[in-house]
């Protein structure tokens, strides 16, 4: 297999801050430093390699940039001062976008139950995001959930965080259309600036 | 002093390997050189080196050949515990102001050792970066220059002071010494000012501050040498057990935006020749951390050599943190390693920090006409008549000091030759 970096400049040209992917001297102190390090499949050292040897099928289905939980110990350790943090994020952006992202992946599922319920009203509805979550994986294990998880959710009642009346429709913000737009435009202003065509 | 001192006169800063070059070279042209050290002794760093790289010889021996020519020439004079305080001027004529600080020691010293004899307060050796004691009147090392006692500052209006003064045979101790600040003329001044590791503290995953286990590099050198604090012998500062399985871990400040951001160029080499002392002395262990080996130009034979070495392992991996083993006093060093993507947990008694080089000029105030890079190494004066030498101008190893040290001779010497000759002659 020869060493093509075709790979490499899709990353710079559509991932956020994927030019700095480049820098990457390889020391290993990001994997060393992640607290979630042993959990996933690829650390960022091996990721940013896996870019530069054209690896694009096996990055972009990795589970690794979902696993990241934003500490930043890598950014703040990194010799070279990449924004690793700010990489893994784009890269599973990117990923998601081409559907190419890991479809069961419980952080990517729960991002997208989160987007879905903000989207709607323009509020998160606590209730039905956590119902939603809840019975992710059917029925059954959806009481079970509720049941285990129940004093928590009482103690929220009685401290008014979440209202029993938000699963009838629930409260939204008055100009929805306006919300609507501005996500519109973001979409547009992002895809513009990564280069992409009709996002 | 000042029949000398004129501006034909080179002031060269700095009495290691790269001032006394530097001086040497410009005195055996026929300059007058004046050569000023801060310490009490000159070698400098270099004569804080158990061996050198890659012949393995001892500093003594560079030190003494320079010894020798520096006594045999009448060019050049040696001011020691003396300090730069301010250059002002042009090319061809500078005005120095330098700061003498007592040694409460004169020039009637044989160095008979009476005086240390006597004093009973013990002081943390300068000269092994602090690792051992030595007394109060001390010899600064076996090959300092000049060849006499000093008298620390703190015993001076105290008993031991006086004990001392009445040790000596010869009225050399003079405890009314004071300090003196003196003005010269110089044509140019060469800076050779060399340089300081980075603090190691202030890499908080490694700990230096807290582990006693992790040392730097340079304390490395002095535990390896048999005049040092362990006579030679590589004890762990934690318990005095002797250390069997060695980690040197590269890159310790340098190619680092948080540190230092450039290369300091020497470690690579050095850690190759600390672990050939681990070797040498016994059955220990040696493992090198690293994210490339950098044995510069020729040096690759010498990484070769190191390689085939059946007690020196190298991991390609830049450590990622160091935890203690309260029990064991073991550091555990965690990290990924390059070549495969494993992940480890490696223990080791001892870690040898690769220190990086900084500037020893840093946070000093130099003369404003001075260039300095990104890392604060000197490159020289706007004017030409200033010049950085050694590894004040740049991360340098001895041998590459000495080359930049006689080129720096050779500038100031082209610089007070152009001044005159634009002044119509000498």
């Amino acid at each position: 297999m020869s060493y093509r970096n075709d790979f490499l400049k899709e990353v710079e040209e559509n991932v956020e801050e994927g030019e700095w992917v480049k820098m990457c001297m390889q020391c290993g102190v990001c994997a060393g430093s992640c607290p979630f390090g042993p959990h996933w499949e690829h650390s960022p050292q091996k990721i940013f390699m896996m870019i530069r040897a054209g690896e694009r099928i096996q990055v972009l289905s990795s589970d690794s940039m979902w696993m990241c939980t934003s500490c930043y110990n890598c950014i703040v350790r990194c010799p070279r001062k990449l924004p690793i943090t700010h990489i893994m994020h784009g890269l599973a952006n990117y990923a998601h976008r081409l559907g190419l992202a890991p479809k069961g992946q419980p952080t990517r599922v729960f991002a997208k139950t989160f987007w879905d319920n903000l989207v709607k009203t323009g509020r998160v509805n606590e209730l039905k995001l956590t119902l939603s979550h809840y019975f992710r994986d059917g029925f059954i294990q959806g009481i079970r959930n509720a049941l285990a998880m129940k004093d928590i959710g009482l103690g929220m009642m009685k401290a008014r965080r979440i209202n029993p009346m938000e699963l009838f429709g629930g409260h939204g913000l008055q100009d929805l259309e306006g919300f609507h737009a501005i996500v519109a435009k973001a979409r547009e202003i992002e895809d513009r600036k990564k280069g992409l065509k009709n996002g | 002093m000042a029949s000398i001192a004129t501006n034909q006169t080179i002031l060269v800063v700095g009495g290691g390997i790269s001032g006394m070059t530097a001086a040497l070279e410009a005195a055996e042209c026929g300059r007058q050189v004046i050569l000023v050290e801060r310490n009490t002794s000159l070698g400098g760093r270099t004569a804080q080196l158990y061996r050198y790289f890659p012949k393995m010889c001892h500093p003594t021996c560079g030190l003494e050949i320079n010894l020798r020519r520096m006594k045999a020439n009448r060019n050049l004079k040696v001011l020691t515990l003396a300090e730069i305080r301010s250059v002002s001027g042009k090319r061809g004529d500078y005005t120095v102001k330098i700061r003498l600080s007592p040694r409460y020691v004169n020039e009637k010293c044989t160095a008979c050792g009476e005086c240390a004899r006597a004093v009973e307060t013990e002081i943390p050796n300068p000269h092994d970066y602090g690792l051992g004691k030595i007394k109060a009147a001390y010899l600064p090392h076996a090959m300092a220059y000049p060849l006499r006692y000093v008298i620390d500052p703190s015993i001076i209006a105290t008993e031991d002071g006086q004990r001392a003064k009445k040790a000596c045979k010869y009225d050399a101790v003079d405890l009314e010494m004071k300090e003196e600040l003196v003005e010269m003329k110089f044509g140019s001044v060469i800076w050779a000012t060399g340089w300081k590791p980075y603090d190691a503290s202030k890499i908080q995953p490694y700990g230096y501050d807290r582990y006693d286990n992790v040392i730097t590099s340079i304390e490395f050198e002095r535990l390896a040498d048999p005049h040092g604090p362990t006579g030679g012998k590589l004890l762990r500062p934690s318990d005095g057990a002797e250390a069997k399985n060695i980690a040197f871990i590269q890159c310790a400040g340098s190619r680092d935006e948080n540190h230092l951001r450039h290369c300091s160029r020497i470690c690579c080499m050095a850690s190759l020749k600390q672990s050939q002392y681990v070797s040498e002395k016994g059955e220990s262990k040696s493992t090198i951390y690293y994210i490339d080996i950098r044995a510069i130009d020729r040096f690759e034979d010498f990484y070769r050599k190191v390689q085939e070495d059946p007690q020196v392992s190298f991991v390609k991996s830049k450590v990622a943190n160091i935890q203690l083993d309260e029990k064991t006093g073991e550091l555990i060093l965690k990290g990924v390693d390059t070549e495969g993507y494993h992940r480890y947990e490696a223990r080791h008694d001892l870690v040898v920090l690769a220190i990086g080089m900084e500037p020893e000029s840093l946070g000093i105030p130099l003369p404003e006409d001075i260039i300095t890079d990104s890392s604060g190494f000197m490159e020289g004066s706007k004017d030409l008549g200033q010049f950085g030498a050694g590894a004040a101008s740049s991360p340098l190893d001895v041998n590459r000091s000495a080359q930049s040290a006689t080129a720096a001779a050779l500038r100031a010497i082209q610089s007070i030759y152009r001044t005159s000759s634009a002044e119509g002659g000498q």
